[in-house]
């Protein structure tokens, strides 16, 4: 569960709750974001780092622009998870398959 | 939203010592036996069963020891013992939404004297991009995605 942890981590903090949501509504650079916030582009710099280390945001490169958008409702991170849930599951469904005498 | 990128299936296989009958009864009507403990939609209760209807709208359900009940989803198609189509719909707060569905195939395929390959495909997880536009509006609230998830984690840390 790291990975779950980082994700209600990054999300624990206000302002980077706003940028997560404001990329929600559509992708966006650092300076535009930036502008509609009270804090510098270089804290805001910080905060995509966070969401994006969390697997909540990807960036791509448009031009000189650095431009992000939210991993598809953090479905990376989400999609890892499941991933290793099923891994779990399963190892866990063969031991109990197998462990059973036919005759139960 | 723009949701640019396609999460692929999550595929599985495992191969079982029996054939394919035993693992379609174990892995549908022995739930409770095997399913991770720490995934439990329960709040914390301690958890009595889990349980697969066996038929075709059955539903797929966890009950508590205090008789309470959580909705995972339900089955669409039962073709023992060779397939069952699950719908797991547990939306983006981890909680059962019945306009919420994405779909966990298992086949059971004999692979040679009393072995069983079980192939597991768990799709449409970019549905859970589209509820974004939900995700957005309920993040501040304590019982939104962060405090669904919150509770979510606590559950599985224990």
């Amino acid at each position: 569960m790291a990975d779950m942890t980082r994700t209600l981590n990054a999300l624990a903090d206000p302002t980077r709750r706003i940028v997560f949501e404001k990329l929600a509504r559509r992708p966006q650079a650092v300076g535009e974001l930036a502008r509609g916030l009270p804090v510098s582009r270089p804290a805001v710099s910080q905060h995509l780092a966070v969401l994006k280390a969390a697997g909540l945001v990807t960036d791509h490169a448009e031009g000189t622009r650095r431009v992000y958008r939210i991993d598809p409702a953090g479905l990376g991170q989400l999609r890892r998870w499941l991933d290793q849930f099923w891994d779990r599951a399963l190892d866990a469904f063969k031991t109990e398959a197998e462990g059973q005498g036919e005759d139960e | 939203m723009n949701v640019a990128m396609k999460p692929a299936p999550i595929r599985k296989t495992v191969q079982v010592q029996v054939d394919p009958r035993r693992a379609f009864e174990v892995f549908t009507g022995r739930m409770h036996a095997w399913w991770p403990r720490e995934h439990s939609l329960l709040g914390g209760k301690p958890r009595q069963d889990v349980v697969v209807e066996p038929r075709q709208g059955g539903r797929w359900f966890e009950t508590a020891t205090d008789g309470s009940e959580c909705t995972w989803g339900h089955v669409i198609t039962w073709e023992p013992p060779s397939r069952v189509l699950l719908a797991w719909q547990l939306d983006g707060q981890w909680k059962f939404n019945p306009d919420f569905l994405t779909e966990v195939e298992l086949r059971f395929i004999a692979d040679g004297a009393g072995a069983t390959r079980v192939e597991l495909e768990h799709r449409n997880i970019e549905r859970y991009g589209e509820v974004a536009e939900a995700i957005r509006a309920t993040l501040d609230s304590p019982d939104g995605w962060s405090g669904g998830l919150a509770r979510f984690a606590a559950a599985a840390n224990r």
